[in-house]
């Protein structure tokens, strides 16, 4: 496998969300908004990136007995650094995504590319690995997340996108959990369907 | 499924006449009295929404099963007709023709060919949708209106907030504000006592349904109130959307048990949500999700009821 291969597979043949199933507790549960959603992409993105890169130095000198308690450690240090990062300088969305920021401890994609990819390959490919895994992470909560703003609030990352449709009126089960629900499981339907086809 | 693969054998066979083509229009025909009755009550404008309903339904399961390379015949076997009549039914008469436009596409798409079309669905799609809609926009599901489109509150609404409810003559033939398909019991008794007649549905979810909840209102003191015994179970049976829940939605062949003891624990179980939800619940009405929340213990029920298989010993399988 080459190293751009490392990095695509994140973003499409092993999407965390859609093809993973991986990470739903923060897909489903900040989705609200466009806005949260990509906050809390990028916030994981640093978190598997770092953590990633740290894993991967150290894999010769963690015992294997232990290493889910060494992982762990790894990943609360840094998810800690993003916390009090984002609490100082984006307090509005660090207060938003709330507990769901500590929550990037347990979150089971960084721990499953610890596990899975930086415990076995070496720094550069577990660099490309948490920036792959990320990046995908990032843009399926970005369109989950577009999906119920639009429908739900009539806006995108904030802004007003439906002007052209005054009588629209948001369909407000999409801004509330049964919606995030619905609409992740109509997207995965929608891919497999789709890559049931091609194939 | 294709039929072409079920080959029988060669001897004399009978066919019966059954079909779920015919059980579905006997189905629309006993709901026609009660929607009939509906548009003189309110007016033309309902008849928009009563035929939008089913139109749309059916429409949206053609495209839906083109999409997915199935026969679309299957679209036209009436099952999607009844979830978009019930679908309209189940609105009040001054809602905007949109949701009944939108609510079918979710009834079809969402509640019942996202998980295989027909026979597949775990809840009953025209309830499913209808709690889409009142989660989404639950001002305009509530938007209650008596005749010529004066808005007003439905009797269990007024009941609740204390207020003077319709006369049980009134409730009985349907003289009071209601979503479309609820207002006239004797109509609905009529259409729901022809169906079981049929065999089309049985009598035991809706008789045990309906009795529940009798039982539960006339027992149970209201909220605020302590005296046992005390309740007015008729005014209960008479109002909300207990009949046509019971009689046409509850009886699902698809979301019901298929069991008969199994039919009595999911009457029961609706009957005793909805007068918990109606006595002491945050709404007024509670037959939706009483069914609904059944529905999904339907597979349950189904195996916790099922028989004995003659000469089979306990515990040895």
């Amino acid at each position: 496998m080459n190293d751009l291969k490392v990095f695509w597979r994140g973003i499409f043949d092993e999407n965390p969300i859609f093809r993973l199933l991986l990470g739903m507790c923060p897909a489903l549960a900040v989705s609200i908004a466009a806005g949260h959603g990509f906050g809390m992409g990028l916030a994981a993105t640093a978190v598997l990136v770092a953590s990633n890169i740290l894993i991967s130095l150290m894999r010769r000198v963690i015992p294997d007995s232990i290493r889910i308690p060494c992982y762990i450690v790894v990943i609360a240090t840094f998810v800690t650094m993003v916390d009090l990062v984002m609490a100082a300088f984006v307090p509005a969305l660090h207060e938003v995504l709330g507990i769901f920021i500590p929550l990037i401890v347990v979150n089971c994609i960084i721990l499953q590319r610890a596990e899975a990819f930086a415990a076995k390959n070496g720094v550069w490919r577990s660099t490309l690995d948490g920036l792959g895994m990320g990046v995908g992470f990032t843009l399926a909560l970005v369109l989950v997340s577009s999906i119920r703003e639009i429908l739900g609030s009539g806006t995108l990352f904030g802004i007003e996108v439906l002007w052209f449709w005054q009588s629209f009126e948001p369909m407000r089960i999409m801004v509330s959990p049964p919606g995030a629900f619905i609409v992740l499981g109509l997207l995965i339907g929608l891919i497999n369907f789709l890559s049931m086809r091609k194939a | 499924m294709e039929i072409k693969k079920l080959a029988v054998s060669s001897s004399p066979h009978l066919h019966s006449q059954n079909s779920v083509r015919r059980a579905m229009l006997w189905v629309l025909a006993a709901l026609a009295p009660a929607s009939l009755f509906a548009v003189y009550y309110y007016g033309f404008y309902v008849l928009v929404l009563l035929v939008a309903g089913p139109v749309v339904a059916v429409a949206s399961e053609a495209l839906i099963l083109r999409l997915r390379r199935k026969p679309i015949t299957a679209a036209f076997d009436g099952s999607a007709a009844v979830t978009g009549l019930l679908l309209a039914l189940n609105v009040p008469a001054g809602a905007s023709w949109w949701l009944v436009v939108i609510g079918a596409l979710l009834a079809i798409g969402i509640g019942k060919q996202v998980f295989g079309g027909i026979g597949h669905n775990p809840f009953n799609p025209a309830l499913a949708a209808r709690a889409i809609l009142v989660v989404s926009w639950p001002e305009r599901m509530t938007r209650w209106v008596g005749p010529g489109l004066v808005s007003s509150a439905t009797p269990l609404a007024e009941y609740r907030a204390g207020n003077l409810v319709p006369s049980n003559f009134d409730l009985f033939f349907g003289f009071r504000p209601g979503s479309l398909g609820e207002m006239s019991v004797f109509l609905l008794l009529v259409g729901g006592i022809t169906l079981i007649y049929l065999e089309i549905i049985d009598w035991k979810i809706p008789v045990s349904f309906i009795g529940t909840v009798a039982f539960l209102t006339w027992v149970l003191p209201r909220e605020g109130q302590t005296a046992f015994f005390a309740g007015d179970p008729i005014f209960h049976v008479l109002s909300g959307g207990l009949i046509l829940g019971a009689f046409f939605m509850a009886t699902d062949w698809t979301t019901s048990p298929i069991t008969k003891r199994g039919r009595v624990v999911m009457g029961v179980g609706a009957g005793i949500i909805t007068a918990i939800i109606r006595l002491y619940g945050g709404l007024p009405e509670g037959v939706t999700f009483a069914i609904l929340i059944m529905n999904a213990c339907t597979p349950l029920i189904d195996r916790y009821t099922l028989g004995k298989s003659y000469g089979s010993v306990r515990g040895a399988a």
